[in-house]
């Protein structure tokens, strides 16, 4: 049997108020007023598809330590057209350096595609399992259909044969190259042609013989499927779908707009993550649908191990870790969609990055990983030949050690509004982690009075620095206020 | 064994530039301002200086880097002038080599110079810096304001201080050295201020404000020493010589060992316990004339007076609402005004200091003149409290 082994998921923990966008925009179309329901995920400045889908990730591993034959990443999103993405996430979880990764992108149904792709591969006995995480933050621009309808967000999945949660039944896919919308190399946001378009001519007939015929394969009558689940963000296209394929109305999984929105190519997993937590049931039948130049259709088949499974975070949670933020003007300067005054002191990003230091000190920067003295065993970061200890100084002595999952308190903290950031002030202290060691680091997602010394931390995977005139991101670690 | 610096270097003479944002003015014109005053003091040729100790911070937006932009200024004799730098404390550092190249007996007159050149940045505050290829990689999105405010958590913290007190304790710090600023004429700030004014200013960096920060300025000062038999030799009188001078940098262990706690200096009670010991001091609360203290910010100055144990430690807002530390007080401190209002060109402060105690110990020191200090300290620190570089000078009356 080869099905889902684990998930993780992860959701920003801004929610922008729907309102707030249709307060900025409703004078010069009045026809939002009637969009303003509900709340859309925000990356805070720091984050991005890779940041979100290494949280993911580590969710779904959950400090495993058998490694996946290989990584898949998928997302329209990623920060990095020549860097293997799916690297900095491997990186970052200290995975070993002799697995496979693959990016998977260019299309709404990568999430998908990298789910088949890491099963075909599981059952095909090329690796004993896969990890496969989906992510996404959909550019728009201010005041576009996308900007109300789409949110941020991430899934991870493991494809193994022990433990299975989701079993895999059937999969069919088709490649139609239907542009409902095109996003050019050289560009930053999607060009979309009209939605009633897209909704006929496209998903009414594109996705329904590919279900079927997935249905098939799998030997199973559309009225049997109990979770059919297929992003859109036209209103009633989904539903429309099911009725032609016969999939009972009951079946249509939430599409989460109401919480988080629609996070792109890694949402149809999203939302699987959210049927396996909160309504599959053992035995219970499964459509996973996405659609982009064609479909990927999935049968999976709940298990009984299903209901035993906790996820160490997984959509529930991370949806439930929320600050609902009523700023646009924040959203719009998180996403660069206004030329704001920085200030001279922002400068101070523009260097370049020495790359081969960046690749010597990869596990520290990446992947938190500081040393542990075998002499006298303190905990240190970061890693350096003679011990930290004063009473040891031992040198030579000290085995990598990640800092990751290492619960810490804040020390010494203060909240500057001298230092450049996109969200001032900028919240930064000593941490000193439980079991030893300590940084100065910087803190993210808190709110202002909510740092006080002693407020347990823990760490999160981030953009450290960006520097936007070579197209360079830094990455590195930063604590966030332990309430997960 | 070593013996120490006690007594075996004078201060020949000593010169500082007015303080302040000086548009007109380059490093060039600071330099020859600060040494122009030294050498005229001092009373000698230029040609008498041996070797020359120079000491700058910023090169990049300064003078560059090398000890060739001291001896161009001022058209030195070919002789060695060596840069240094040791973040704030770099002006400590140029008086160190200088005091050491005369107590070697390798010159007979040497020269410290320290400049800054800091209102060419475009902003106010000080710029930042990368540190490096792998620092700015991890380091936090730290300014020097944010970095010392963390001394301000811990120390509440430690002390059971509520946010208040320490917001008005801190204020009184400020407010006493602009008071002394004002009787300075070469000082950038020369306005009182109250602690409403310093407790209600603009939020910098939690909980410091815009009055708990030092003064951002150009500036140059400059020592001549030598040994006490020249100085005599010159004619000198009430000849100020060098009792301690001591220098401890951190080792990583504040910023990586649990053993510090955040609220205090751990190199500043190594560098002022071996100053006391170096100085033959006991006790540093009674013996103490007079002192300049690191007080780039407010809260750095309350914290110091416990690490240079002046005050007992958890006892410095006491001291500081006593007014132990004013002008009037047992033992004053900032009688120039301090890095808050005589202000903080980074390569000169730790010179700056030097500045004011030689003048107080010869009674030069007009408007702000002590009654009958004999002993002066100064407290030059740089870097940041998890990791820094301290430099403790204590100089008295030669006898």
């Amino acid at each position: 049997m080869v099905g889902i082994t684990a998930f993780g998921g992860y959701v920003p923990k801004l929610r922008l108020a729907r309102q707030a966008i249709v307060d900025a925009h409703v004078w010069a179309d009045p026809s939002l007023a009637g969009k303003a329901k509900g709340e859309r995920a925000m990356c805070n400045w720091d984050e991005d598809a890779v940041t979100m889908a290494v949280e993911a990730a580590r969710a779904c591993l959950n400090g495993d330590a058998s490694a996946p034959g290989a990584i898949y990443f998928a997302s329209t999103s990623a920060p990095f057209a020549d860097r293997q993405n799916a690297g900095i996430v491997s990186t970052a979880l200290s995975l070993p350096e002799g697995i496979a990764s693959l990016d998977i992108a260019s299309s709404q149904k990568a999430g998908v595609s990298a789910l088949l792709q890491g099963i075909g591969a599981v059952r095909g006995g090329l690796y004993e399992s896969a990890l496969v995480v989906a992510s996404e933050k959909r550019r728009v621009q201010a005041g576009s259909p996308g900007e109300l309808a789409y949110g941020d967000g991430a899934a991870a999945l493991t494809v193994g044969q022990e433990g299975v949660l989701a079993e895999f039944v059937a999969a069919q896919s088709s490649t139609v190259d239907f542009i409902d919308h095109f996003r050019g190399a050289t560009e930053a946001y999607d060009y979309t042609w009209e939605e009633r378009w897209i909704r006929d001519e496209g998903l009414a007939k594109i996705a329904p013989p590919c279900i079927e015929q997935a249905l098939a394969k799998a030997g199973l009558d559309a009225g049997a499927v109990d979770h059919f689940i297929m992003p859109s963000t036209i209103g009633r296209a989904v539903a429309g779908i099911a009725r032609k394929v016969g999939i009972t109305k009951g079946a249509v999984a939430d599409n989460l707009h109401g919480v988080m929105g629609a996070s792109g190519a890694a949402h149809p997993l999203v939302m699987l993550l959210h049927v396996l937590e909160t309504q599959a049931k053992p035995g219970q039948t499964i459509v996973l649908s996405s659609f982009g130049q064609g479909c990927d259709v999935l049968v999976l088949r709940a298990t009984a191990a299903l209901a035993d499974y906790q996820s160490a975070n997984g959509i529930v949670d991370a949806l439930a870790r929320r600050q609902v933020e009523n700023n646009y003007q924040k959203f719009l300067t998180f996403n660069d969609l206004i030329r704001l005054e920085k200030g001279m002191r922002a400068e101070n990003n523009d260097y370049k990055t020495a790359l081969s230091v960046t690749y010597r000190k990869r596990d520290m920067l990446l992947g938190l990983v500081g040393g542990r003295c075998s002499q006298c065993g303190t905990l240190q970061f970061p890693r350096t030949d003679i011990c930290v200890n004063p009473q040891c100084h031992a040198q030579g002595a000290q085995e990598p050690c990640s800092f990751r999952e290492q619960p810490a308190k804040v020390l010494t903290w203060s909240a500057d509004y001298l230092a450049y950031t996109a969200d001032p002030p900028s919240h930064y202290g000593m941490i000193a982690f439980e079991e030893g060691g300590r940084f100065m680091t910087d803190f993210t997602d808190v709110a202002a009075g909510e740092v006080e010394v002693g407020l347990p931390v823990y760490m999160v995977f981030r953009i450290k620095s960006v520097d936007s005139r070579r197209g360079f991101v830094r990455y590195f670690w930063k604590a966030a206020p332990a309430a997960r | 064994m070593a013996t120490g610096i006690k007594d075996k270097v004078a201060i020949l003479g000593m010169g500082c530039s007015r303080f302040g944002e000086r548009w007109e003015s380059g490093a060039e014109e600071l330099m020859v301002e600060a040494f122009t005053e030294a050498v005229g003091d001092a009373g000698i040729d230029i040609s008498e200086i041996d070797a020359a100790w120079f000491s700058t911070h910023y090169e990049e937006i300064n003078v560059g880097k090398g000890g060739l932009p001291l001896s161009v200024a001022l058209r030195l004799p070919n002789i060695a002038v060596t840069r240094v730098e040791n973040f704030c404390a770099s002006g400590s550092e140029a008086f160190r080599g200088a005091v050491y190249a005369v107590a070697s007996g390798a010159c007979d007159i040497a020269l410290a110079l320290g400049v800054e050149k800091l209102k060419d940045t475009g902003y106010g505050g000080l710029p930042g810096g990368l540190g490096g290829t792998l620092t700015p990689q991890w380091s936090a999105n730290a300014s020097a304001p944010g970095s010392f405010a963390q001394l301000a958590s811990a120390y509440r913290a430690k002390h059971g201080v509520e946010r208040d007190e320490l917001k008005r304790a801190i204020a009184h710090v400020s407010v006493k050295s602009h008071a002394n600023g004002v009787k300075n004429s070469k000082a950038h700030l020369r306005r009182e201020i109250t602690e409403e004014d310093a407790i209600n200013a603009p939020m910098i960096a939690e909980p410091l404000g815009l009055f708990d920060c030092c003064g951002v300025s150009d500036g140059a000062a400059a020592a001549i020493v030598t040994t006490p038999e020249i100085a005599k030799r010159l004619g000198k009188e009430n000849i100020v010589s060098v009792k301690a001078l001591q220098l401890s940098l951190s080792n990583g262990a504040e910023s990586g060992h649990n053993s510090w706690d955040g609220s205090y200096f751990h190199t500043t009670r190594i560098a002022a316990k071996k100053a006391y010991d170096e100085a033959g001091i006991g006790k540093p609360r009674e013996q103490v004339s007079m002192f300049e203290c690191h007080d780039c910010f407010s809260i750095t100055e309350m914290v110091t007076m416990e690490d240079l144990q002046l005050s007992p430690e958890g006892g410095a807002i006491n001291d500081v609402m006593d007014g132990f530390y004013d002008a009037d007080g047992q033992i004053p401190c900032q009688i120039d005004g301090g890095l808050k209002c005589f202000g903080h060109p980074i390569g000169a402060s730790g010179i700056r200091m030097l500045y004011e105690m030689y003048l107080q110990l010869q009674g030069r020191a007009g408007e702000r003149q002590l009654p009958k200090p004999s002993i002066g300290m100064t407290h030059n620190l740089g870097g940041s409290p998890m990791s820094n570089v301290a430099a403790v000078c204590i100089v008295g009356a030669y006898e």
